[in-house]
């Protein structure tokens, strides 16, 4: 019978929570790493016990671990992320050049084909490669020397590369995302990169269209297209059809259009959902309502997802890396909040039940379908 | 001595998210070559225990991370030099060097 396993990276620990096909009843396993912040764990699509987690603190710094028996025993592995080469400076908040220097791990992509394989992105903005199972891990540094790199700029979480997608349809192609940089696209496997921002339009910097400077909040893709993406940024709901050549905005009738997550059903590549959050300072639901927000038709037209979520008194955050699908038939929707609930839908979002109400605070959520 | 060269036994105490992470007891003994210095009982320890590399100090670097300090024989030594001499009870093993999460540095 098919089961689902949902990894959640709190700011104090993971936890792994699993269920069977139902989804209606479900196993607590945590906090591993008590104390440290998770902020993210991932599973190999090639072999589903073997996990990688980004383990960090203030005191200690960043550590991967690694797992290959689905999370029940962990071991460090390799921690050095050391920039190619001399790193050079990005600007700095008040705009002048300040030195790269690493801060931690924030997104763990396996390969889509190969268990050992998996990359990191970190902050500040860079991406990195391992190729034996988290031993080593080497800067593809083209995309930091990217001619624009010295004029990126952190976001207010920091200038952390949060979003990697790869494309199963071209194992040369790979989607990365910066705050506040924008996204970028490689087609050589990262040997060289180019900006696709083009369609974006972001107030809070001089040159609205610029090529780069985009508060880039999180991408989606469904992998049977990989050429459509769907883009929560920091405000505006975009979507394109070109790989990221060019966007346009489908926010529609959103209550607002700010928000961190988005993601894709597994089944129904047109439908897509996110969680408006009230900006530009607050970050909770608008009218402390939590309403998870449906698009059936890829974008404009969105209807609120409200059964089962809190809708009053709710001032919760739901972060960029904190939302999931699972693929079974009914395909599951999970999100964690801030407040340190982990809400499930074994419906596509029609009805929400949380699995955990109170753990500390979620930084993000992953799925594996197990069969 | 061993083949000319000296050897000094050196008591570490952890702080608790590491002895967790290096799997290690509440005190660790370790045998340090040549002179005791911070360097030299940092670089002891790590090549025990690897997965401490880069959660003390930088890896890159080696300059201690901001929110760890170094105390024994109740001073703090975290600003002196890496080469320094390290006290003589804490070369003799009578005495502990302690590696210490700050107050600050958590959230």
């Amino acid at each position: 019978m098919s089961s689902v396993r949902v990894l959640v990276g709190t700011r104090k620990g993971a936890f792994i929570l699993t269920s069977d096909g139902k989804r209606e009843q479900w196993d607590v396993s945590g906090p591993h790493f008590a104390g440290w912040e998770i902020y993210h764990l991932k599973g190999s699509p090639a072999d589903p016990n073997r996990l990688y987690a980004s383990q960090s603190s203030g005191w200690f710094g960043q550590v991967i671990q690694r797992s290959n028996d689905a999370g029940k025993t962990w071991d460090p592995v390799g921690n050095k992320f050391a920039y190619d080469g001399v790193p050079g400076t990005h600007q700095w908040y008040d705009g002048t050049p300040h030195p790269w220097e690493f801060k931690r791990v924030w997104h763990l992509e396996p390969s889509l084909t190969d268990p050992d394989t998996v990359y990191a992105g970190v902050e500040d903005a860079a991406i990195f490669l391992s190729k034996d199972a988290g031993l080593t891990w080497q800067e593809l540094a083209a995309l930091r020397e990217h001619g624009t790199g010295p004029r990126w700029q952190p976001g207010a979480g920091g200038m952390c590369l949060h979003t990697i997608i790869l494309d199963p349809s071209d194992p040369q192609r790979m989607y990365i995302a910066i705050s506040a940089a924008g996204a970028f696209r490689t087609d050589d496997a990262g040997k060289t990169w180019r900006p696709i921002n083009r369609g974006l339009h972001s107030i809070t910097i001089p040159e609205p269209t610029a090529e780069i400077g985009h508060c880039v909040h999180h991408v989606a893709m469904h992998p049977s297209r990989p050429s459509v993406l769907f883009m929560q940024k920091h405000w505006d709901v975009m979507r394109s059809d070109d790989a990221g050549d060019s966007w346009r905005e489908v926010s529609g009738n959103l209550p607002t259009d700010f928000g961190f997550v988005i993601d894709v059903h597994a089944h129904e590549p047109e439908t897509i959902y996110v969680v408006p959050i009230k900006s530009d300072s607050e970050h909770f639901p608008p009218d402390g309502m939590l309403r998870v927000y449906r698009s059936r038709s890829g974008g404009n037209e969105w209807e609120a997802l409200t059964k089962g979520l809190p809708q009053r008194d709710c001032y919760v955050n739901v972060l960029r890396d904190a939302m999931a699908v699972d693929s079974l038939e009914s395909c599951g929707v999970y999100f964690g909040t801030t407040g340190g609930q982990v809400y499930a839908s074994a419906d596509a979002g029609d009805n929400w039940t949380p699995i955990v109400r109170d753990l500390p605070a979620v930084l993000s959520v992953e799925v594996q379908t197990l069969a | 001595m061993t083949g000319g060269r000296s050897y000094s036994t050196v008591r570490v105490i952890l702080p608790a998210h590491l002895r967790t992470l290096a799997r290690a007891g509440g005190e660790v003994s370790l045998e340090v070559e040549g002179p005791v210095t911070q360097r030299s009982v940092l670089d002891a320890l790590e090549a025990r225990f690897p997965m401490l590399r880069g959660t003390i100090r930088d890896q890159i670097t080696f300059e201690r991370r901001a929110f760890v300090r170094f105390f024994a024989c109740e001073e703090d030594l975290s600003h002196q030099s890496p080469d320094a001499p390290l006290p003589d009870a804490v070369a003799s093993g009578a005495e502990p060097f302690l590696v210490v999460g700050a107050i600050a540095g958590g959230s």
